[in-house]
């Protein structure tokens, strides 16, 4: 019994002092961002490799989420005779949630469990010690720039992802079921509002790049240094990633859209 | 000795990982302008008095000091601004996997000079040159066999012309060509510019042929010090056990733990 109540009480600890870590390295990646200025290049790279090499997947997706979206949207919507209005459905749909959320936990497993691999490597093999002795800060060269490259290309992606989503839509609605054309596009630029609707939506996937990309790399970075240590590391990524999103993806819609 | 102050000052050092104490009072010095060496049986905490020197690791108790200032109690600037001053060759090499060769060794350059592009690639293929690399400039590291790696680690290491040079184990790895080479390279940069070597190596006799002074340690203390000389021809029995590698004796050759025949009996805890 006292052993099972020691148990719980060094697993709560060992929380709580992970996310005291956690929150340490995020305030020294907000420092580390002063210093990326002068080295644009680094994060150049970085964009590329977190965000470029993720557009595949991403539209692909997209497409099909917007495609089924179509169809779905289109069975609801015929029951009413409202089969007009498809536009603005998908749209509302991939703009305020699908396309944050579902680009969101697509970047967790494909970015962020890389990024958390690449650095727990880098640790396990002593890279960032070495580094350290060599008196550059890893997570000002390392992870800053990988940190600020999630960060950017979270939004630009998720609008990818809703872009290409409303054209899914259009392909199923307009080219297989029929509806209007003219309709499909003037309810939903009618209907969908900048606002209420798109910055909300840019502001949640802002939110989530934060976050997925801070998970990423501290799981890297605090990572036990061996090959089971970052194995582990990387299935955590995916894992926190994806409830952090949805739980915040709950809260954000409470607030922006509850009252 | 001279009655300078050392470069490195170790008082009353302790430290443990967890349940085990790695070292327990060490007392040590290590003088400027010489080859000093480290030696002692695999896993006594060599690499981790190293990165105990270079601050990477915090002692429990006792302190560090490097060129008169205490290692631990710096705040992260002048860390950084000490580091920059020592070089540091890793037992593994530590090399960034995503460079080339000859970007690794420019790497310190770049980071902490303004110098012009034509003078960054000359200093580092004098370097390259130095450690019988320069042909090898253009690979990836992992094209290199670990001893190559550890030679680009070196040249790294010796970039910025540090004041003084941490080697962990720089022969493992090396050919006997290599290895004299290196020998004569690590006495030679240490004589040519007044650099403070600390050695750490098992092989005894390329230990004690370039190393002015020999710290022997184990069990989280020192065993000895002394010149080479006086190391070789140590009466301890403990310190001619280990220098002449004979497996009887007072060294311990097993990691400490509960005894063979106790543990071969216990079959209850599995
Ligand atoms: N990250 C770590 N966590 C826990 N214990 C460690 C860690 N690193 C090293 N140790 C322990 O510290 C002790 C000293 O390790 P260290 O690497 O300093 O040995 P060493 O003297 O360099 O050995 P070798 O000659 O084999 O390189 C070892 O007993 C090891 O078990
Ligand atoms: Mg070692």
């Amino acid at each position: 019994m006292l052993d099972q109540l020691a148990l719980l009480g060094r697993i709560g600890l060992g929380a709580i002092a992970g996310l005291g870590r956690a929150h340490l390295l995020m305030f020294g990646l907000l420092r580390g961002l002063g210093d990326l200025w002068p080295r644009p290049l680094l994060l150049v790279h970085q964009i590329h490799s977190v965000g470029v090499l993720s557009i595949l997947i991403i539209t692909v997706s997209g497409l099909f989420v917007g495609m089924v979206l179509g169809l779905q949207g289109h069975y609801v919507l015929s029951k009413f005779g409202a089969t007009q209005t498809l536009g603005v459905m998908v749209a509302a749909s991939l703009v305020r949630e699908l396309g944050p959320v579902v680009t969101a936990l697509l970047f967790a497993g494909r970015a962020g469990s890389a990024l958390t691999a690449e650095i727990g490597l880098m640790k396990a093999t002593e890279q960032l010690s070495g580094l350290e002795m060599m008196a550059v800060d890893p997570v000002k060269r390392v992870l800053t720039p990988r940190f600020l490259a999630g960060f950017i290309a979270m939004p630009l992606l998720a609008s990818m992802f809703s872009a290409i989503g409303v054209i899914g839509g259009y392909f199923v609605g307009v080219g297989l079921l029929g509806v209007d054309a003219g309709a499909y596009w003037s309810q939903m630029q009618a209907n969908i509002d900048l606002h209420e609707d798109v910055y909300n939506g840019v502001i949640k996937s802002l939110v989530f790049g934060f976050v997925c990309t801070w998970i990423a790399l501290f799981q890297g970075y605090d990572c036990m240094p061996t090959s089971e240590g970052v194995s582990r590391a990387t299935t955590r990524t995916v894992v926190h990633s994806a409830l952090a999103v949805l739980g915040l993806d709950f809260i954000l819609t409470a607030l922006m859209f509850g009252n | 000795m001279s009655t300078e102050e050392p470069l490195v000052k170790i008082r009353g050092l302790r430290f443990s990982r967890g349940e085990r104490v790695i070292f327990d009072g060490v007392d040590l010095d290590i003088p400027r302008g010489k080859v000093t060496a480290i030696m002692g049986p695999s896993g006594t905490g060599k690499t981790t008095l190293l990165k105990l020197i270079g601050g990477q690791l915090r002692p429990d108790a006792g302190t560090i000091e490097v060129d008169g200032r205490n290692v631990h109690r710096l705040g992260n600037r002048d860390l950084y601004t000490l580091r920059k001053r020592m070089g540091m060759l890793f037992q593994s090499g530590a090399l960034l996997t995503d460079l080339s060769v000859f970007d690794n060794v420019a790497y310190p350059l770049r980071e902490h000079t303004a110098l012009p592009k034509s003078m960054i690639r000359k200093l580092v293929l004098i370097k390259l040159e130095a450690v019988g690399l320069r042909g090898a400039s253009g690979l990836m590291p992992s094209e290199l066999s670990g001893g190559m790696a550890r030679r680009v680690a070196l040249a790294r290491a010796i970039a910025l012309d540090p004041m003084m040079i941490l080697y962990d184990e720089p022969f493992t790895g090396q050919d006997p060509i290599s290895m004299g080479i290196l020998v004569k390279l690590i006495r030679e940069l240490n004589d040519a510019s007044r650099l403070t070597s600390v050695l750490v190596s098992h092989d005894v006799h390329e230990t004690a042929s370039i190393s002015d002074f020999i710290h022997v340690i184990s069990e989280g203390r020192v065993v000895e010090s002394g010149t080479s000389t006086e190391i070789t021809g140590s009466r301890k029995a403990w310190v001619q056990q280990f220098m002449g590698g004979r497996p009887d004796g007072p060294v311990p050759f097993h990691y400490p733990g509960a005894d063979l025949a106790d543990e071969l009996m216990g079959d209850a805890r599995c």
